[in-house]
């Protein structure tokens, strides 16, 4: 064993520190789903800038610190956390470093269950074993490996057939403390013909140094229709590594938008597999400036014929600050009629900002329609006079355009409250006028 | 309509441009004054859009020589945001679209600002909305139009009269249309000419820049140029606009070349 990998294991084994102690009970799969991801973690290591994978995303500051899961919880009150609520939402789960909040969460539908884990295992135990961490698999992923390792509170929710949520979830995940590494789960379960929109959040009220690890997971029934809202507003010294999948069933849509604005170093994969007539858009934006890095990996898998995919990906980079996205799109063997559109636009506005993307289509087929499309610049200079034509100084010409980039892309959330919340966020950080 | 007491708005002289090196304009000269209706015509190529470009200000023109005179002021050394201050508008051939800004507000920020520097009041969202609305009747253009982002989605005859709309709220001095009637129907040509030749009076003036004759039926100019290989070449009345329509543009090349060995 090479030093350095003698160094890396010392590393992971001192995040796995604090996994939950194996109970013996009824629920053995857990446990053996918790000793396998062990068992998994001892086998890999913190990828590097020489796993293609990983080429442009530096974690050495990462593993650098020391951190350890929250050993006490803070305790938050409503009015700490009032600037979070989302009023559309009428149910929400609450984690604060990971840790479920009972206090602070509130769910009122019965339609559908939302639940933490250990409440719904003596329930639903053969439904978790069936999904929990089926779609996103710790064998070679070292970081869904030590989240699931770590599995103890989740966010569950399951959508029982035909039944439309009218309200959005919201799954509220906040950093209290510093050198705090926390595993936040989710599982929705989307039973056949159901509807719902579930907003995933991760917050911070604290500007230190921590990391969030998390796993979510999409189990689209056939027929089923997902909104998914993923805002990543961290703080600006935190480590986030997410890896989300989603797997649709036939005809079933799968609608997701991810915004990236927080952070240190933030990565997210987002893996969708797509059965017969299945549709789905993975849109996402990534605002970042300073030293930031956004890394976004995308693959969508068009298994089966006749499935439609979607992506618009942008990215507004400022200062000295780095984006990275790579969209691969793979049609399978058989995957007859595809139809898949990609596009990923970044709009550089210093010398110093930086993008590296990758578009990779993997098709192996011919009976399919596969468009994508890059574009890396500067704002566009016809833009700009036509609004300083119309009176408008060159600078808030440019604040404007600045704001509209990113705008198109989060006019995508259906949730009103959210979205406006997120546009004024823009607005702010881009300065236009309006 | 010509006046006899009328001024002077627009001096053009011996104005050349060039993009990338290419030299586009060669010699324009024009003069427009107030009450008065123009009308560029020229093929593609010929220069005419990027003449509107270079008045409004577009960074990509590079002027090699010549002056342009605008309301008393040289306007070569205007910002594009200044000139459409002091009064100079460009409805635009292909206007962009704003995905993500609503038009209410756009048209707000672009009416308060133009308000500001030209002394007057900003008017608040409410007064702003019954404002737009009384100008939107002009152009026949439905209430949900407020609330789409700029002309993002529109179709082209929205686009332009979003243009002239825009155009309605500044009150310019001088408006130049670049080829407003290229894709309209009849109904929104209509429309949106209806809305132009409301505009019109004898303190400003109007530059219509277009490929065919079609526009003139509509706002019938005092003045027709014919425009090649950047400059114009022959002027007339509007009878002009309807020779061209018949009998095309290469008489008046023959025509200018003639003149020009018999000059020699």
């Amino acid at each position: 064993m090479s030093v350095q990998h003698a160094e890396q294991n010392s590393y992971l084994q001192n995040l796995l520190n604090g996994h939950p102690k194996l109970e013996t009970g009824k629920q053995a799969w857990l446990n053996a789903l918790r000793s396998d991801a062990v068992e998994a973690v001892s086998k890999l290591t913190i990828p590097t800038t020489r796993d293609e994978e990983w080429r442009f995303t530096d974690l050495s500051m990462l593993t650098k610190m020391s951190l350890q899961p929250a050993q006490a919880t803070v305790k938050l009150a409503a009015a700490d956390i009032q600037r979070f609520h989302i009023k559309e939402a009428e149910n929400r789960l609450v984690f604060v470093d990971g840790v479920y909040a009972a206090h602070l969460s509130t769910i009122n539908n019965s339609l559908i269950t939302l639940n933490n884990l250990s409440s719904l295992l003596d329930k639903r135990g053969a439904l978790l074993h069936a999904h929990l961490a089926q779609q996103v698999n710790s064998e070679g992923n070292v970081f869904a490996a030590l989240n699931t390792a770590h599995l103890r509170d989740a966010a569950l929710i399951m959508l029982p057939r035909d039944t439309q949520a009218k309200a959005p979830v919201h799954l509220l995940f906040i950093a209290t403390q510093k050198e705090v590494v926390s595993y936040p789960r989710t599982l929705v379960l989307a039973d056949n013909g159901c509807e719902a929109t579930v907003i995933e959040d991760y917050v911070s009220l604290q500007d230190e140094a921590y990391f969030t690890n998390a796993v979510t997971e999409f189990v689209l029934a056939d027929n089923a229709r997902i909104h998914h809202v993923r805002v990543q507003r961290e703080g600006a010294k935190a480590f986030h590594i997410a890896n989300c999948a989603a797997t649709l069933s036939r005809s079933s849509n799968y609608q997701s938008v991810s915004i990236a604005m927080g952070a240190r170093i933030s990565r997210y994969n987002l893996n969708v597999k797509m059965a017969e007539g299945a549709e789905c858009s993975a849109d996402g934006l990534a605002m970042i400036s300073a030293r930031q890095l956004a890394d976004t990996h995308t693959c969508i898998d068009h298994a089966q014929p006749h499935a439609i995919s979607r992506q618009l990906h942008k990215c507004i980079v400022d200062g000295g600050a780095h984006a990275v996205f790579n969209g691969k799109i793979m049609v399978r063997r058989g995957a007859h009629h595809t139809d898949s559109q990609q596009s990923n636009h970044t709009l550089l506005l210093t010398d110093k900002a930086h993008i590296d993307t990758k578009p990779q289509l993997e098709i192996f087929n011919d009976d399919v329609k596969c468009t994508h499309g890059a574009t890396i610049g500067q704002l566009n200079l016809d833009e700009v006079f036509y609004l300083q034509s119309r009176g408008v100084s060159h600078e808030h010409a440019r604040n404007m355009l600045t704001y509209a980039f990113g705008a198109e892309v989060i006019e995508r959330i259906s949730v009103a409250s959210l979205k406006h919340s997120l546009e004024q966020t823009v607005l702010e950080q881009t300065s236009a006028p309006i | 309509m010509i006046y006899a007491d009328s001024r002077t708005i627009l001096e053009v002289r011996n104005l050349c441009a060039s993009v990338e090196g290419t030299p586009i304009l060669k010699n324009m000269n024009f003069t427009v004054k107030s009450g008065e209706v123009h009308a560029i015509m020229g093929l593609n190529g010929s220069g005419k859009s990027t003449f509107s470009k270079v008045l409004a200000g577009h960074p990509d023109y590079e002027i090699t020589s010549g002056t342009v005179i605008f309301e008393g002021k040289n306007l070569l050394e205007m910002a594009p945001e200044e000139r459409a201050r002091a009064g100079l508008f460009l409805a635009f051939q292909y206007p962009i679209e704003i995905p993500g800004v609503g038009n209410s507000q756009f048209l707000r920020l672009m009416y308060n600002t133009v308000q500001t520097h030209r002394g007057k009041d900003e008017l608040d969202p409410l007064e702003f909305d019954d404002f737009v609305r009384e100008k939107m009747k002009l152009l026949e253009m439905r209430e949900d139009f407020l609330d789409r982002s700029v002309n993002a989605g529109f179709s082209g005859g929205e686009k332009k009269r979003n243009e002239i709309l825009q155009m309605a709220m500044l009150e310019p001095n001088l408006a130049i249309l670049d080829e407003t009637d290229s894709g309209l129907d009849i109904d929104a040509l209509r429309i949106v000419a209806q809305g132009v030749n409301q505009l019109a009076n004898k303190d400003n003036a109007i530059i219509m820049v277009t490929h065919y004759q079609r526009l003139l039926n509509y706002i019938v100019p005092d003045f027709v140029h014919v425009m090649v290989d950047g400059r114009i070449i022959k002027s007339g009345g509007k009878e002009l606009a309807l020779e061209l329509e018949t009998r095309g543009y290469n008489w008046v090349s023959d025509e200018f070349k003639a003149a020009s060995r018999v000059a020699a």
